[in-house]
């Protein structure tokens, strides 16, 4: 398996994946 | 005008431009000029006179950002990283911030002065320091996305219903 932070699409996306799951975990702890 | 919190935020934000702006040169215009340049030998052009001067802006940058924030938290300091109510977008943001911090200090640059041979290291200690400083380097950009929307989250949290 390739690691994503290898290509800087990877890096971007695994950044607004990441995003989106602090986001949805930073809601249910308000 | 409340004197030491206007000036630290306006600190924090040049500062952080500076740290952000250099780490996102890094990433998506020196890896890929290096190699070009590699291939046509003239990547010492970067690394003797380009990236110690960017290495030198990005890592104190990066502490005054992170100085300059916590000054800004200043009695909630506590609050935002044990991530209480009200300061949770904010905690968010710091850890991140903090961890990013921690990666430029503790492994980009002791890494970054065996690559550029301001420290000394054989070859195959160069190959190993060059993998890590990209991967701290590609991590710290990945983090540095929710780390702006936490940031910008905890300035307005009615914009985005955090």
């Amino acid at each position: 398996m390739t690691n994503p932070l290898d290509s800087l699409w990877g890096t971007v996306i695994s950044g607004l994946v990441l995003t989106v799951a602090l986001y949805i975990i930073a809601h249910a702890f308000i | 005008m409340d004197y030491v919190p206007a000036i630290m935020r306006w600190l924090h934000l040049m500062a952080g431009v500076m740290w952000i702006g250099l780490l996102y040169y890094f990433n998506f215009v020196q890896v890929a000029a290096l190699k070009a340049a590699a291939a046509d030998n003239t990547a010492a052009g970067i690394t003797k006179h380009v990236a110690p001067r960017a290495l030198f802006y990005f890592r104190w940058s990066a502490l005054v950002t992170w100085l300059a924030g916590a000054a800004l938290l200043g009695p909630f300091f506590v609050a935002a990283f044990t991530l209480q109510a009200g300061h949770v977008p904010i905690g968010i943001g710091a850890w991140l911030g903090t961890i990013m911090l921690l990666n430029v200090w503790g492994l980009i640059w002791p890494n970054q002065k065996k690559i550029l041979g301001i420290k000394p290291a054989t070859d195959e200690e160069k190959v190993k320091a060059r993998r890590i400083a990209f991967l701290a380097s590609r991590t710290n950009t990945m983090l540095s996305i929710p780390m702006l929307f936490f940031m910008a989250a905890g300035a307005h949290s009615a914009i985005y219903g955090i």
